[in-house]
């Protein structure tokens, strides 16, 4: 009985972080239909700008609130500056070729950006473990919980649920919905697709980053932390359907309660368990639980 | 035209055989490792043909690897012919095997399957303590038909090995490239369907391309686990099979022989670069990737064909 409570609060505590870290990257790939190596720069620069916050705010011995504050605001700027940046200045040249020569576009500027890392940081690597000090625990039966992972699981369910609502009930995720359906009758409707990539690029960029800020005091923040989300995000997003909100929700969900068993029951398959189950998902479906049916062009 | 570029690629072989004798010994080893590794970017540019860009060729380049390291280390066999060989084998039956679940898939799906497949090998790896883990362990110097070359002899031989190899390989898929299936290559990029109405699985031309791809880079890796003589998880990780993928786009699908210039020139880049701009080594490949994507979609290698179209081309 105990396990099984700690299998299911440790595997909503990981869905959680996988959510946060592959809704940015589908949401890129739903609009755009680009598969965005950099998210995993944007997670490592929002990690690597909360764990910089982090040291200024709580070293001081300021109140925890602001710090938490700043920690995601700096993250949301990092993403901002990035995503205005990358969009603007590289992916908008390369709209229209084949899909694989624009992911090779992302992989050379998450290159680049690996290094820009190591040329403000350094090579060295950072804890950010103040705010988990500050949010503290509680006791549930036998289990200590830490309010800082319940926090997680709350920030996730909360953009699942706002992200639903704005793509459903406002203006610009209804103009967003026209556009994935279809670009060219979006456009010839009148909408401006140019500035729907630009702003959901943004969005994406500042969700991957958010991802990193969240994630900064439960890891050591150093070099090479992007390179494993975006396996384990596009794992995520593949099972659910790539550019599905829910598939990406079912997707970490799945994936974090099948890795928590399997840490609890059978530790050695840790490290399989995701792609076990990305391979048995995709056997069935091989584009995913959620995906879209895509024609073919003959 | 045809037995033309069979001879010139022969006589340039044999030309880069001949000159190993006058060249200093870290060339040679550059060379060797540059040529190991062309072999895998020749598996590349047949998936490219085809619209295919594997992310994780890595893991059919260190199974080959590995393959090697551990006949040295639990058999008494040394013989290179016989170790390569089996480092092929093993590639290959990985390569048809993962084939079943890649072969379904096209473009950025396939890609980062074939990423997340060779992260799990590297995982592996990683964990596992009698290999090793992350220090991997040495590779037992090869014999040749019984002949232990020593030393200088040795760099020298291990050289004419990957050379030899290369050239028969290069050979091999030159007809590859003539035959029914090769020349389905761009038809299958272009349109599928039109494909199938020929009568013809493309699921199963592209599993065969895997396959064939796999058994190149397993060569490749066993090759270069011989030239090294360590193997470590490293060969198996993404930014392995990024140095392929950043070759091929450099060099162009265009020809076989691409895949040798664009690895010799990758190699010799790198190791200037290690020494003069040791921390921007990443800055720079992305730059130039990105460089080439922009401004030379076809890679290099259409730089010769562009300048070899203009007579022709002007009145």
């Amino acid at each position: 009985m105990l396990t099984a409570f700690a299998i299911v609060t440790d595997g909503l505590v990981y869905a959680a972080y996988l959510f946060l870290v592959a809704v940015g990257l589908t949401l890129i790939f739903g609009v755009m239909k680009i598969l965005n190596v950099t998210h995993g720069s944007f997670y490592a620069f929002g990690a690597y700008g909360a764990a910089t916050a982090a040291g200024i705010w709580f070293d001081r011995g300021l109140p925890d609130a602001g710090g938490f504050l700043l920690m995601a605001l700096m993250a949301m700027a990092i993403g901002l500056v990035l995503g205005v940046v990358l969009e603007r200045g590289i992916l908008r040249f390369v709209y229209g070729r084949d899909e694989v020569v624009v992911v090779l576009v992302t992989y050379a500027a998450f290159l680049i950006l690996e290094d820009v890392i190591v040329l403000i940081w350094g090579p060295r690597s950072y804890a950010a473990y103040q705010p988990m000090v500050a949010a503290g625990s509680i006791d549930v039966g036998d289990l200590t919980l830490s309010n800082y992972d319940i926090g997680l699981v709350v920030l996730a369910a909360l953009v699942a649920i706002v992200g639903r609502w704005a793509l459903k009930y406002t203006r610009y995720g209804r103009l967003l919905t026209v556009v994935i359906f279809d670009r060219e009758t979006a456009a010839a409707y009148g909408i401006n697709v140019t500035l729907v990539y630009t702003i959901t690029f943004i969005i994406g960029a500042m969700l991957g980053a958010l991802g990193g800020a969240v994630m900064a005091p439960k890891i050591s923040v150093t070099l090479g932390i992007g390179v494993e989300v975006i396996v384990l995000a596009f794992a995520v997003v593949a099972i659910g359907g790539m550019g599905s909100i829910e598939g990406a929700l079912i997707g970490a969900l799945i994936v974090g309660l099948s890795r928590a068993a399997a840490v609890h029951l059978v530790p050695q398959l840790e490290l399989f368990v995701i792609y076990a189950v990305m391979a048995l998902v995709l056997g069935f479906r091989p584009y995913g639980l959620f995906s879209q049916i895509q024609p073919r062009k003959i | 035209m045809r037995a033309g570029s069979t001879i010139l690629g022969a006589l340039a072989f044999g030309a880069l055989a001949v000159i190993a004798l006058w060249l200093p010994p870290w060339l040679v080893s550059l060379a060797t490792i540059a040529f190991a590794n062309a072999l895998v970017v020749l598996g590349l540019i047949i998936l490219w043909r085809a619209g295919l860009v594997p992310f994780g060729q890595a893991l059919f380049y260190a199974i080959g690897a590995y393959a090697v390291a551990l006949i040295g280390r639990y058999t008494p066999i040394r013989d290179v012919f016989a170790v390569i060989l089996a480092g092929a084998v093993c590639a290959g039956v990985a390569a048809y095997l993962v084939g079943f679940l890649l072969a379904r898939y096209r473009e950025i799906f396939f890609s980062m399957l074939s990423l997340a497949m060779s992260m799990i090998l590297y995982g592996v790896l990683v964990k596992t303590e009698t290999l090793g883990s992350t220090d991997g362990f040495h590779v037992e110097a090869g014999s040749f038909f019984g002949y232990r070359p020593e030393g200088e002899a040795s760099n020298l031989a291990t050289y004419w090995l990957v050379l030899g190899i290369c050239a028969v390989l290069a050979w091999l898929v030159a007809l590859y490239f003539r035959s029914i299936a090769g020349a389905l290559g761009n038809p299958i990029r272009d349109n599928e369907i039109r494909v199938e109405f020929l009568g013809l699985s493309v699921d199963r031309l592209i599993h065969l391309k895997l396959v064939i791809s796999g058994v190149l880079a397993g060569i490749g890796g066993a090759l270069a686990a011989l030239a090294v003589q360590h193997v470590d998880p490293a060969m198996s990780y993404w930014t392995t099979s990024g140095g392929f993928v950043f070759v091929t786009i450099l060099a162009g699908a265009g020809s076989v022989a691409a895949a040798f210039v664009g690895s010799l020139v990758f190699e010799l880049v790198r190791s200037f670069a290690v020494d003069f701009v040791p921390g921007e080594w990443q800055m720079i490949l992305g730059t130039v990737l990105l460089l080439t994507i922009l401004f030379l979609p076809e890679g290099l290698g259409s730089l010769v064909s562009r300048l070899r179209r203009k007579p022709e081309a002007s009145p």
